[in-house]
């Protein structure tokens, strides 16, 4: 009997009931936090890829989160203002449209994975780990001397940006957009993880001398792997920008790096729908615990302990069993 | 004679003060088994890796199938056809025995970055895969996972995964280590099919299956040939026994 495939419906069910009980009963908080949950799901879930699926430890995913924030908050900036972003060599205005700011959020974020990527793959190990969180770094201190855009006080949008037939104000609406960008991320990386692609990115993170043997390289898959990790946590990026109508610096930061990871790890490295498991549990306990005591990363940490001890599959391998289903 | 489809020319390689390989001259040949025999230590590794790639010697050739390879890839050499079995397993050891297969499969087709279509259900691959894995007989245990195959598979399943790239020689690099007699003699029957398929470069320890299965045998010292010959040639050598074979048979 395979537990996973149950688990994971009854996560998605559940991701709808509650927001719409939640609806019901006149509760918009509880929406706003069901949909950070979601979006920082969706951020998990770009991570994984890299680090699930490839074996590469990014600690400086904030760098993709962080910049699709600010290229939400950029453009809404000039769409705001009524300043063109650029006016040499070619007028760029600034935009509200969600759908526009997506799409360049999910290249401009790729494209700066492989830009990052090209650099840090020729590491591995422990060195990958620190020239990531270098690259992230080092956008986190540009941005807080970006005085255009606010600098270290970061900036702050009015309005949400515009989905047609949407008002993306309405919490209900907001969240239904990122729940089924969610569902699109989730059965995009699902497809990809049972691809040609996938099966060839698996076996390098398994053993990279059979790669080779079989006439692959592992760079370009790595490379790869990394882009469309780093797309979609831009993606996350948008949305979680969105969501606060406000981009700051902390954005980029070493914690937002070190967050995506801990929705990963507490969820289960390696399975399509563990950072979703690890993001959910992580709004939890900030809810529930963070009522208690303001310290409530204490118990975070002793759970996270807990499981790379105890559970490295995570909360869905703790549940579903150990070994990872196969067809 | 046919010309050889392996050939290596006076390659010399050395690791600091160390002089790992020196001057050696090696053929592989249409339809043969070529045993590189040699005590612990003798180069063997350091040979294969400047053959199958992630070596660079520092002179010399390496020439396959009439192109010099010297400079290419691992990955390269193994798409020209060079199909390596490793001396520890190198499997993907989370993935089940016919994904490895596949895997190799797709290797030779190239096409691995293809994000939508499930691979597992390709019917040119898993027909490929299905193929090489009755050759070796491990058609049985094909939905396991490879970490629960016992040693002997393992090594069935590595020479199953380079069928799948219907290689033009095989490298197998101490295939019966740590194999039961039992298994070591099918491996040695499944040896001998093989090398009708495409010659076997053979580097191994164990001395009976050597001289059971080889057409030639050179025997590596030091980093240096000092015999090549058939069988009979090697068992009678002199230089051979007191630098080798005594040991062994005193052992």
């Amino acid at each position: 009997m395979r537990k996973e495939p149950v688990l994971n419906m009854a996560l998605l069910i559940a991701l709808l009931a509650f927001p719409l009980w939640a609806w019901a009963a006149d509760e918009p908080f509880l929406i706003t936090l069901t949909t950070r949950a979601v979006i920082f799901a969706i951020a998990g879930v770009g991570l994984n890829f890299a680090l699930g699926f490839g074996g590469l430890v990014s600690f400086g995913h904030a760098a993709f989160f962080g910049l699709g924030g600010y290229v939400m908050g950029v453009l809404a900036f000039h769409a705001q203002t009524y300043t063109p972003v650029l006016d040499w060599p070619f007028v760029i205005n600034g935009t509200k449209s969600m759908p526009i700011v997506w799409m360049v959020a999910i290249a401009l974020s790729g494209a700066l994975a492989v830009a990052i990527g090209a650099l840090s793959l020729r590491t591995s190990g422990v060195y990958f780990i620190m020239i990531t969180l270098a690259f992230a770094q080092m956008l986190y201190y540009f941005t807080i001397s970006w005085s255009t855009y606010g600098g270290e006080d970061g900036l702050s949008i009015y309005v949400r940006n515009d989905f047609p037939g949407l008002n993306t104000m309405d919490p209900i609406q907001y969240y239904a957009i990122c729940y089924v960008l969610l569902l699109i991320v989730l059965g995009l990386v699902y497809a990809i993880s049972k691809s040609a692609f996938g099966l060839a990115l698996g076996a390098s993170r398994q053993n990279e001398d059979r790669i080779q043997a079989v006439g692959q390289g592992p760079f370009g898959l790595y490379l790869t792997a990394f882009a469309i990790s780093g797309a979609i946590t831009g993606l996350a990026g948008v949305l979680h920008a969105d969501l606060n109508r406000f981009v700051s610096p902390t954005m980029f930061s070493w914690h937002t790096s070190g967050e995506i990871m801990i929705f990963v790890i507490l969820g289960g490295v390696g399975r399509v729908f563990g950072p979703v498991a690890g993001a959910v549990l992580f709004i939890v306990l900030e809810h529930t615990l963070g009522g208690l005591s303001e310290f409530w990363h204490i118990y975070l940490g002793a759970m996270l302990l807990g499981v790379v001890l105890f559970a490295r599959g995570g909360l869905i391998g703790l549940i579903a069993g150990r070994e990872v289903a196969h067809d | 004679m046919t010309k050889p489809l392996l050939d290596v020319r006076g390659v010399s390689k050395s690791f600091g003060a160390v002089q790992a390989s020196t001057d050696i001259n090696l053929d592989l040949r249409e339809g043969e088994i070529h045993a590189l025999i040699g005590p612990n230590g003798a180069g063997k590794s350091t040979l294969i890796k400047q053959i199958a790639g992630g070596l660079r010697p520092d002179s010399g050739t390496v020439f396959f199938d009439g192109q010099d390879i010297t400079g290419l890839s691992t990955a390269a050499r193994a798409r020209l056809g060079m199909g390596r079995t490793f001396q520890i397993s190198s499997l993907a050891m989370d993935y089940s025995v016919l994904q490895n297969v596949v895997l190799g499969a797709l290797g030779r087709r190239g096409d691995i970055f293809r994000f939508f279509r499930p691979v597992m259900k390709d019917a040119d691959l898993l027909a490929t895969a299905n193929q090489a894995l009755e050759m070796v007989g491990l058609e049985d245990v094909k939905n396991f996972m490879t970490s629960e195959l016992s040693h002997g598979q393992r090594r069935q399943l590595e020479v199953a995964v380079a069928l799948t790239l219907s290689p033009k020689v095989f490298l197998m690099d101490e295939p019966m280590a740590g194999l039961g007699a039992d298994g070591s003699r099918r491996l040695m029957e499944l040896l001998r099919e093989l090398k009708q398929m495409a010659p076997i470069l053979l580097v191994e320890h164990d001395m009976d299956a050597v001289f059971a299965l080889a057409d030639r045998i050179s025997v590596l010292v030091y980093g240096k040939i000092i015999a090549s010959g058939s069988v009979d040639e090697i068992r009678g050598n002199p230089i051979v026994r007191s630098a080798y074979l005594g040991e062994e048979i005193d052992a």
